[in-house]
């Protein structure tokens, strides 16, 4: 057979040819495209459908911002000027959609607050920074309250040392009995506030001067006060959720019945009604004189409410784990706390994080709710340009900018949580 | 691992007593899951429960431990009373090591960190000293080049390994083993037994709960029979084995090794 077979065929290749690349259709963008946008019929169509679409949009968008309007004093003078969108009213009104009615000489505080903001975050968000500069997270809110409500260095030093001492109460008592010493810390807490603070703060003032100028809480408004109600109710919320969670699956009756019930009521009750609570009737509960800040009361509310639905969603993050990881944890003696801080949040939170963050993102949009009680948040902010006759009819604008706001804050929660996940997935399925 | 060596089984027992346990019952609500339960383990005895399925024996040493809580009788721990205190409890935990069917170990942690933790934390170790402790068990188990993945990265008997390694680091003076081979692979159940067979060799106190009965010949002293709660009978592992005395027994064993 392999006698004949040089005969019966003409030429016989003797180098091997190179590979030569596939063909135009198998690869790149073409190939892409096919696979993607035009893979059958029906999703041509769409592919075409959409390009439509989108089309449309841009082709109202783009004019909009193209032949928008920076410089003038009024909608009438925008629309003699241009076409387009009205940007003007923001850059007469942004001072306002920042700060609200801050004083103005100060603005430099809020901002201050801000830039150190980012210092004071990063132990928590990244675990590459060292754990040393947790220190400086525990100093900020006493330095971003004083920066922003302004007095005395004082009031915030003398809250200080109510916190000093409670920690030491705590540290005294830990090693007999951990549970009378959270107690009997705060306890410390409450009587320091109740009768200490206010001697030691004028005390102190003696000491530090008058301070920066006071600012009361009605002037702060526009996104400074959404980042403040934002960011201290998440960061009260989380461990008062991961503690209703834990309540709520105790043995302890009592405190198992108060969790279930704080949970179950906030859930049942809308927002806007704890606001009024806040706004209203708080004052007839609390004794006569008591100067209880506006901001303070929302913020509590906002952190209650925040905590019951992160409670629940720690619950489920708990009710994940095998029952095995807490016998695992006892049959090593790791004591109920130990067990609970270093091998069933970590993990149980880890399950949650898009639950929490859910939560955090809904939080943080809510706190525009505050509005209703006659607070400038930002959308408080554009109530009066509308009623003001200048810029009367304007609206795009006005809720656009504001909508930008929201969504980079809740795109970056978003990320970061993304950012979390991947880093702590540790299980390799 | 020779099935005829039975030279370790009557070494290294000594007069010392590690585990007492006078009239233990317990009831699952009304399950009476265990029932007048009498057992004294002497200090460096090696013991094998087996039994069928649901006889209890893993509620058994899960309350050596109080993984489980006892309702009536007493189990004494190296001299400690087991009772509601939590002082005891914890003390007692950390004197008693103990390896699951399912490992359990800490998907979050690296293996080192698996090992550490409880050292660090329990017994308030230098985090230095803890990792060389856990490098010494690790290398015992012969895993220490795994020392930095992950649980999920790790092959089932490397991470019941890990898990014995884990216990061990605490330095317990007793050893519980839950069927750490049934959840295995036949290929991997050898490479555990084998770490266990070390154990008991260096003189370990150990109850093992496990079918494997090669191993239960050639390194228990004792094996115990347990059936719907009690334990039916109870004898040196050739005895047990060639002459079993209850009819019970006698079925199980013709059950296990039948096939
Ligand atoms: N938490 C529990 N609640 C109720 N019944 C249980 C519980 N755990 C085990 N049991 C029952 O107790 C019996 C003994 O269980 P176990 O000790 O696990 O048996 P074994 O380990 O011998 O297979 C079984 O019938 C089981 O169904
Ligand atoms: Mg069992």
């Amino acid at each position: 057979m392999s006698d004949t077979h040089a005969n019966t065929i003409a030429f016989v290749r003797e180098t091997q040819l190179p590979p030569s690349p596939p063909p135009a259709a198998e690869t790149g963008a073409i190939k892409w495209v096919r696979e993607n946008l035009f893979s059958s019929i029906l999703n041509s169509i769409l592919t075409l459908l959409s390009l439509l679409v989108i089309f449309m949009v841009l082709k109202g968008m783009v004019p909009w911002f193209w032949n928008s309007t920076w410089n003038a004093n009024s909608l009438s003078e925008c629309r003699e000027a241009g076409t387009g969108a009205c940007f003007a009213v923001i850059r007469e009104r942004w001072p306002q959609f920042f700060f609200g009615f801050y004083p103005s000489t100060e603005y430099w505080r809020p901002l201050l607050t801000f830039v150190l903001l980012f210092p004071a975050l990063a132990p928590i968000l990244f675990n590459k920074v060292p754990q040393k500069a947790l220190f400086f997270t525990l100093l900020y809110p006493f330095i971003g309250y004083w920066l922003i409500w302004g007095g005395s260095l004082g009031g915030p030093v003398a809250t200080l040392l109510g916190v000093v001492v409670a920690y030491c109460v705590y540290r005294t008592l830990v090693a007999q009995a951990p549970v009378i010493a959270l107690l009997a810390s705060v306890a410390a807490v409450v009587i320091w506030m109740l009768f200490i603070n206010g001697f030691a703060a004028d005390a102190l003032a003696g000491v530090f001067g008058a301070g920066l100028e006071e600012v009361d809480s009605r002037n702060i408004g526009g996104f400074l006060l959404t980042m403040i109600l934002g960011i201290v109710s998440i960061s009260l919320a989380l461990p008062l959720g991961i503690l209703l969670a834990l309540g709520r699956q105790s043995d302890l009756l009592i405190i198992k019945a108060i969790c279930v019930g704080f949970i179950e009521f906030i859930r049942g009750v809308p927002l806007i009604t704890l606001l009024f609570v806040a706004s209203v009737l708080l004052s007839y509960f609390l004794p006569p004189g008591t100067t209880f800040d506006l901001v303070l009361r929302v913020i509590i509310l906002i952190t209650m409410f925040a905590a019951a639905y992160l409670a629940e969603v720690v619950r489920g993050g708990l009710a994940a784990l095998p029952r095995g990881q807490y016998e695992a944890a006892d049959s090593l003696g790791l004591d109920y706390w130990q067990a609970i801080r270093l091998i069933i949040m970590p993990q149980a939170l880890k399950i949650s994080i898009p639950g929490i963050v859910n939560v955090f993102i809904g939080l943080y949009k809510d706190t525009t709710l505050v509005s209703i009680i006659s607070m400038y948040d930002p959308l408080g902010v554009v109530q009066p340009i509308l009623a003001d006759s200048d810029w009367n009819g304007i609206l795009w604008e006005l809720y656009g900018f504001v909508a930008l706001f929201f969504f980079i804050s809740c795109y970056s929660m978003s990320q970061y949580s993304r950012y979390l996940e991947n880093k702590l997935r540790t299980d390799h399925r | 691992m020779t099935m005829a060596d039975t030279t370790t089984s009557s070494l290294g027992i000594s007069d010392e007593v590690a585990i007492t346990i006078r009239g233990m019952n317990k009831w699952y609500g009304d399950f009476h899951v265990l029932r007048d339960i009498d057992l004294t383990v002497q200090r460096g005895e090696r013991i094998v429960i087996c039994g069928p399925s649901g006889s209890g024996k893993s509620t058994l040493i899960r309350c050596i431990n109080a993984l489980e809580e006892h309702q009536k009788g007493e189990i004494v721990v190296d001299g400690t009373v087991l009772s509601s205190d939590l002082k005891n409890i914890d003390k007692i935990r950390s004197e008693v090591g103990m390896c699951f069917q399912h490992f359990n170990l800490f998907p979050h942690l690296t293996i080192l960190e698996n090992c550490t933790l409880a050292p660090i934390w329990v017994r308030n170790m230098p985090k230095a000293e803890a990792e060389e402790i856990a490098m010494h068990y690790l290398t015992k188990v012969k895993i220490p080049d795994q020392a930095n993945k992950y649980p999920g990265q790790l092959s089932g008997g490397q991470q019941q390994r890990v898990a014995i390694a884990r216990s061990l680091c605490m330095k317990p003076r007793i050893m519980l083993f839950d069927e750490p081979t049934s959840a295995l692979d036949p290929e991997m159940i050898k490479e555990v037994l084998d770490t266990m067979v070390e154990l008991a060799e260096e003189g370990m106190t150990m109850l093992c709960v496990t079918h494997e009965m090669g191993f239960a010949r050639q390194v228990a002293n004792r094996v115990i029979f347990m059936d719907a709660g009690q334990i039916v009978e109870q004898n040196e592992p050739e005895e047990f084995f060639n002459n079993p005395k209850s009819e019970r027994t006698q079925l199980f064993l013709s059950q296990i090794l039948g096939h």
